[in-house]
């Protein structure tokens, strides 16, 4: 009988097991999903706003135009339609928002009622005029041309140099200044805290006394545990006026302030991780290793350190995940302009700094929204590629030593 | 007899609670981050002195509390902006009469670094050096020394009225810094010195320097304090608003009331705006 019970209280503990990790694996399979189908969204979108658009004299041979045409033109950097390739004659601008300066109240109506014939009567009027109004009030009797707009693309999201998401009438969706500053960030972060999280793990585990190790430890643990927001702010007050000075730079908030804090923080995952790692070694190995007249240095390097490989692999794509996903912190210390780095002495700005500072402001459903998705994809993509070389790389190693 | 008090105590409580519920005002409030401090404080004074009103403030944005009132899911829109043409034509197309009321003033100053020699600037060149276009302090007369521009991030309300004002509506350049709080570009402009920013009145300290600003191409240039920005010589000033149903007039306003009454405007100096009168 009591076999019996036990039996029963074993297949239930595997029950639990197998639906917690059933649940778990649900759960992120769930997040890609919502993750990939926003973000895929942004690709069946024009870069002007749903239910607006451009409207042109209707003898105007122009017919579409691109993104940055659009906010050159509105910037008043292109002034001429012959720039886009149209006739040689000056672009008038016409904003819904300041039709007060053309038509009075009354010509408008009351209730914005004869708004489409004052739009319609502007447009055919001067034939030089580009105008951004509601698709409202083109529907009916509208005598100027409408202008399509191509949709968003993939290569271009990824190519274009410019990111104005909330740029008026003409979204700027060009992300690579975005990755790249969150690759330059991120690599920076590692340069640096790499060497000094495993010097550090080894010192723990193969030199330091127990006395000084048991004040280490729980030190570095303690590390992990401060919020980002105070790291952001540490790096702001303390860390970008040093590098300006150190430097002699114009502005101290760059991708090396960046990185530094990334690296501080990234520290006691690494070290943590991979000095447990370490410390599994087996007595027996180390000391045949001693044995066969290895001295310490020669044992931890040809001994323990390969016999703990996957675990410092572990902790590497640990602390590289932590610096890549990092929001709060470089938000704070990177200057966030978004513009292509050539080093890093540059202010940068990485994706997870934009979605977390435009995400809340952004219109559910609409374009912006659904970019900043398609910037969590490309930041998944970015951080699933890193771990599988990274996986690839430990794992041929291993096959190398046997 | 026990039963008989029990009664009447219930009676009692049953008049109470009846009386209560008469008179309790309950009045949503959703909207800008920059009229949200000045919401809370006014709407903490006037539960106060009102013990049965319940006023509840939250932020988002002014375009998220403009849309939650054309929902219907808020009784006042506070917003740093006046409403969008579009926005109007939803109301309209909803068949709802709203009312705008403007509770007080904000006024935006350009800030530079102390040891900054440059302390006067045209709106012109503001544009340049926020476009990008003037990128040395030695072209608007200072020092040779690299400009390093700061902004707020662009989801802020702030963001539009800067560039709605003085970009004449362009779009920044893109090397201009984006700060994600008013207290980082203060932090920033303070220590780094080629620095210019943008921040409210209740945010100039002495550790950053105000400059004055002209807008009629460099005849006259105004120093932004609060005389000048109360008496419209200043130029970056922009009223906040409120709105809400016709409808709801009754509901709302006494308290629309009181912060327009000379005790509520007196909290919006103490909170750092520039009051009405």
């Amino acid at each position: 009988m009591i076999k019996f019970l036990k039996s029963i209280f074993e297949k239930l503990i595997e029950g639990t097991l197998f639906l917690s990790s059933t649940i778990t694996t649900l759960a992120i399979v769930l997040i890609i999903i919502f993750l990939f189908k926003e973000g895929i969204g942004t690709f069946n979108q024009t870069p002007i706003e749903d239910g607006f658009s451009l409207v042109v004299n209707k003898n105007n041979p122009i017919n579409e135009l691109s993104a940055p045409e659009i906010k050159n033109i509105f910037d008043q950097n292109i002034t001429n339609w012959k720039t886009v390739g149209g006739k040689n004659d000056s672009i008038t601008l016409f904003n819904l928002d300041n039709i007060g300066e053309f038509y009075s109240d009354s010509a408008i109506g009351e209730n914005f009622e004869f708004l489409p014939q004052c739009i319609s009567d502007y447009t055919e009027k001067n034939p030089g005029v580009v105008a951004f109004v509601s698709t409202r009030y083109t529907e009916k009797g509208f005598t100027g041309k409408i202008l399509t707009t191509p949709k968003v693309k993939v290569t271009e999201f990824i190519s274009q140099k410019e990111w104005f998401p909330t740029a008026q009438p003409a979204a700027q969706l060009g992300v690579l200044p975005l990755i790249l500053g969150t690759l330059w960030v991120s690599f920076g972060a590692i340069l640096i805290a790499l060497p000094l999280g495993l010097s550090t793990s080894i010192y723990m585990a193969e030199i330091a006394s127990p006395k000084i190790r048991n004040i280490l430890k729980p030190l570095i643990e303690l590390l992990a545990g401060i919020p980002s927001v105070v790291y952001g702010f540490f790096g702001l007050v303390v860390i970008v006026p040093e590098i300006q000075k150190l430097f002699n730079l114009p502005v101290g908030e760059t991708a090396l302030a960046g990185s530094i804090v990334l690296a501080i923080m990234a520290l006691p995952t690494i070290i943590t991780i991979s000095e447990d790692a370490l410390r599994t070694t087996p007595k027996s190995m180390k000391e045949a290793s001693l044995a066969l007249g290895a001295n310490k240095w020669q044992t931890i390097y040809r001994v323990v350190i390969p016999y703990s490989g996957s675990g410092i692999t572990a902790a590497t794509i640990l602390g590289i995940g932590r610096a890549i996903g990092e929001t709060m912190a470089v938000l704070m210390v990177t200057g966030n302009a978004a513009v292509i780095p050539h080093s890093f002495l540059e202010p940068v700005r990485t994706i997870p700094a934009t979605i977390a500072a435009e995400l809340g402001e952004a219109p559910q459903g609409g374009l912006h929204y659904k970019a900043l998705f398609a910037l969590g994809c490309i930041l998944f993509i970015i951080t699933m590629a890193i771990n599988l070389i990274v996986g690839y790389i430990s794992s041929k190693k291993k096959y190398n030593a046997k | 007899m026990k039963t008989k008090i029990t009664a009447a105590l219930f009676i009692a409580i049953v008049i109470n609670l009846s009386a209560f519920t008469q008179n309790v005002v309950n009045i949503k409030i959703k909207g800008s981050d920059t009229v949200l401090p000045l919401s809370q404080k006014e709407a903490e004074t006037f539960m106060k002195k009102n013990k049965t009103a319940k006023i509840t403030v939250t932020g988002g944005g002014s375009g998220v509390g403009i849309a939650a009132f054309v929902d219907g899911s808020t009784d006042i829109a506070m917003s740093s902006r006046k409403m969008k043409m579009s926005e109007k034509m939803k109301m309209q197309d909803a068949g709802k009469a709203f009312k705008e009321v403007i509770i007080a003033n904000d006024a935006l100053s350009v800030i530079v670094n102390p040891a900054n020699k440059v302390s006067q600037l045209t709106r012109e060149q503001i544009e340049g050096i926020f476009t990008g276009k003037i990128t040395n302090w030695k072209e608007v007369g200072g020092d040779d020394e690299k400009i390093v521009a700061y902004s707020r991030e662009s989801s802020s309300g702030t963001f539009e009225f800067f560039k709605e004002h003085l970009l004449n509506n362009k779009n920044y350049g893109t090397a201009i810094l984006m700060m994600p709080a008013t207290g980082a570009v203060v932090q920033s402009v303070s220590q780094t010195k080629g620095a210019i920013g943008y921040v409210g009145f209740a945010y100039i300290e002495k550790n950053i320097k105000a400059i004055k600003i002209s807008y009629d191409k460099g005849k006259t240039f105004i120093e932004p304090t609060v005389v000048n920005a109360k008496n419209k010589t200043y130029p970056v000033v922009r009223p906040l608003y409120y709105y809400y149903l016709t409808k709801d007039e009754a509901k709302v306003k006494t308290f629309v009331d009181y912060i327009l009454s000379e005790e509520g405007q007196k909290v919006v100096n103490e909170v750092g705006y520039i009051s009405l009168k």
